[in-house]
């Protein structure tokens, strides 16, 4: 028994499909893309087509059988693929609508049609040839018979050609010619299912593949966004979470938030916050954006139902300057609606975004938007995995997602990013007195020490402050009764400080005091003393002046001075 | 005088029997007041396409003026008369 042998594939370069389709078409074989109108398949199939020529230089045919081919691609140009230079070298477009005006006159076929194409294959060299709206080209037929007759005629054709085919195919509900388009997935390799549909008052796009011969498939709906770069196939979600962890920590802004987060955030990690409506998310998040722009790291400031003129200004009042570094280019704005478009298609816009300016540092204000439009679950399929990718490019991330309600319970928001985030703040109002103050929380920061202590978050004309919190009886104050509190507490210091010099005076005088009291008993000594002295001496002045006296007068007495001598020294 | 131009796929039969068919016509309603021209697509495929053929087999009537354009094996012939204009 031969073992069935993998169909060679060839990538179609549609960004995601070829994932889907583990390598991308039957090479050499062909394909039948199926849909209602308006799901892409004229698009999917004219990107094959187009990447086929940038990517290896392959050329190739395309029939247009229902839309006239110069409409075609004037649709195409919508789309960023230089298609016009494309046109009349590379590829070959074959008008082949059958003008209303002719007239029918019983049976006709292919055949003329097949050697025409052969021809211009070979003139061309043409390795692919995409046959779009075939159903258009059966009706014509008008005979089941002849339609599976011409079917077959195609099919041996193109086996004989060699060239990898996609054949488009409008399907619609209710429509009884099914038959053949079961005839035609039978004989087709591989089969690729487009679909549109309403959802939520949205277009939802989705592809699946249905049928590929001898080749693994992922199975399964897969959401299909059509951006600036044509179809987008959603990938699957990676079932294995490969991202490095930093520990290089950056600036969430301000230095004192950093404190609060033991140091600042992890480079690559992401951050939600939350909070009701004017509790100044897009502040924190624009001081954010305006910490990393200083650090001279590209950053992207995607604003969902809000322009970034008005934001640019709005943040410019609170001390957030952006506008010089738009100017140079490091920080770039992009604002959208968020009622018109489904979140897969948000999901494409930023992914393309991303990937042309390659950002360090992202904002995305608020991120709960994109849920306002089509399905909750698909928005928050998207949220998820616009967090993961953006992880998985180490961009450090800040989103901010509107709370319906403000009580700690519900602080969990509808897309379920708080579990995929790593740092989460709360924003809040705190009423109390009568005022209404900004209270910041970080509910929780992976991998990191963070203050779990509630802070006054005050908007000044430089830019958010966090301001102390002073607890009493268990509640943080804020506002007046901060403003209160702290003032008490300077006035007590105040009255400390009055009390100490006081007290220091008084020491100070008392000392002083001691200090004159000693002087002024050393005078009293020194007086004494001198009184001592001058006691003394005119005691001695007695005693000398008596003697004298004495003298004076023995001397007066006795005449003989001699005699007296001598009888002084005999006696 | 009628100019015609019918595109064949040589010998499919839709395209045996637009000839045939065509022949028909000619010889019982135009008496020789007509030229024909049969184009191969197989031999002269890019002839055909800057003819703007599509599908085989397929009559084109040049002159006169309007110009018409029948597609199939010309079995219906009160259609290709009126097409080509020829009172049946």
């Amino acid at each position: 028994m031969a073992i069935p042998q993998a169909l060679p594939k060839i990538a179609t370069g549609v960004l995601g499909f070829d994932d889907l389709s583990r390598g991308g078409l039957p090479r050499g074989r062909t394909t039948l893309l199926k849909g209602g109108p308006g799901s892409g398949k004229t698009v999917f199939a004219l990107q094959c087509l187009v990447n086929a020529v940038r990517m290896r230089r392959e050329r190739g045919l395309f029939v247009a059988f229902e839309e006239s081919t110069r409409q075609i691609v004037a649709n195409a140009a919508t789309f960023d693929w230089g298609l016009g230079p494309l046109v009349k070298r590379k590829l070959f477009f074959l008008d082949a609508r059958l003008s209303p005006e002719v007239v029918h006159s019983g049976e006709f076929d292919l055949s003329g049609m097949l050697a025409m194409l052969k021809a211009k294959k070979q003139e061309l060299g043409a390795r692919w040839i995409v046959f779009d709206g075939i159903d258009v080209l059966l009706t014509l037929l008008r005979d089941p018979a002849a339609e599976m007759r011409e079917i077959y005629r195609i099919r041996d054709w193109l086996a004989d050609n060699e060239m990898t085919a996609i054949i488009t195919a409008k399907t619609e509900r209710g429509l009884s010619d099914a038959v053949n388009y079961d005839f035609m997935q039978f004989m087709v390799d591989c089969v690729v299912r487009l679909n549109r549909q309403l959802e939520q008052g949205l277009s939802m796009h989705r592809v699946q593949i249905t049928k590929y011969r001898g080749s693994d498939f992922l199975a399964g709906e897969v959401p299909v966004s059509f951006g600036a770069s044509g179809m987008e196939v959603a990938p699957p979600e990676p079932a294995e979470i490969l991202h490095r962890a930093s520990t290089e920590r950056i600036s969430a802004g301000f230095e004192r938030l950093d404190k609060m987060l033991g140091g600042g955030l992890f480079r690559g990690s992401s951050t939600l916050i939350t909070g009701l409506p004017g509790t100044s998310k897009t502040t924190l998040a624009g001081k954010f954006a305006e910490a990393a722009c200083r650090r001279g790291e590209r950053t992207l400031f995607v604003s969902f139902d809000e322009g970034s003129e008005p934001i640019v200004r709005n943040l410019g009042s609170v001390g957030i300057q952006f506008r010089p570094h738009l100017k140079s280019g490091l920080l770039r704005m992009y604002s959208a609606r968020t009622e018109s478009t489904s979140a897969d298609d948000h999901l494409v816009k930023l992914k393309s975004l991303i990937r042309d300016y390659a950002p360090r540092c992202m904002v995305i204000d608020p991120l709960s938007a994109i849920g306002k439009a089509g399905g909750l679950a698909a928005a928050r399929a998207v949220a998820s995995r616009l967090i993961y990718m953006m992880k998985d490019q180490g961009i450090t991330v800040f989103v901010t997602a509107i709370n319906e309600g403000d009580d700690p319970a519900a602080e969990a928001t509808d897309l379920e990013v708080s579990t995929i985030a790593d740092t989460w703040i709360h924003l809040s109002y705190v009423i109390r007195s009568g005022e209404r103050n900004r209270a910041l929380t970080i509910i929780k920061s992976r991998g990191t020490w963070h203050s779990n202590q509630v802070r006054e978050l005050i908007l000044g004309a430089t830019g958010p402050v966090l301001a102390d919190v002073y607890t009493a009886g268990g509640e943080v104050l804020m506002g007046t009764l901060r403003w209160e509190k702290e003032d008490e507490e300077r006035g007590k210091t105040l009255q400390r400080r009055a009390a100490f010099d006081h007290k220091r005076r008084e020491l100070q005088v008392s000392e002083a005091d001691t200090r004159a009291r000693i002087k002024a008993m050393e005078n009293d000594l020194e007086r004494q003393r001198t009184e001592l002295t001058l006691f003394s001496s005119e005691h001695d002045a007695r005693l000398l002046s008596s003697s004298e006296r004495e003298k004076e007068l023995r001397r007066k007495r006795d005449a003989d001075p001699a005699k007296r001598n001598g009888s002084k020294n005999g006696a | 005088m009628v100019v015609m131009c019918l595109y064949v796929a040589r010998d499919a039969p839709n395209s045996v029997r637009a000839v045939a068919n065509l022949a028909e016509i000619c010889k019982q309603y135009l008496h020789g007041r007509f030229k024909l021209e049969i184009v191969d697509v197989l031999k002269s495929p890019l002839r055909a396409l800057k003819d703007g053929v599509l599908v085989t087999p397929s009559l084109a009537k040049l002159s006169p003026a309007p110009v018409a354009k029948i597609v199939g094996n010309l079995s219906d012939r009160a259609s290709v008369l009126q097409a080509l204009g020829i009172k049946g």
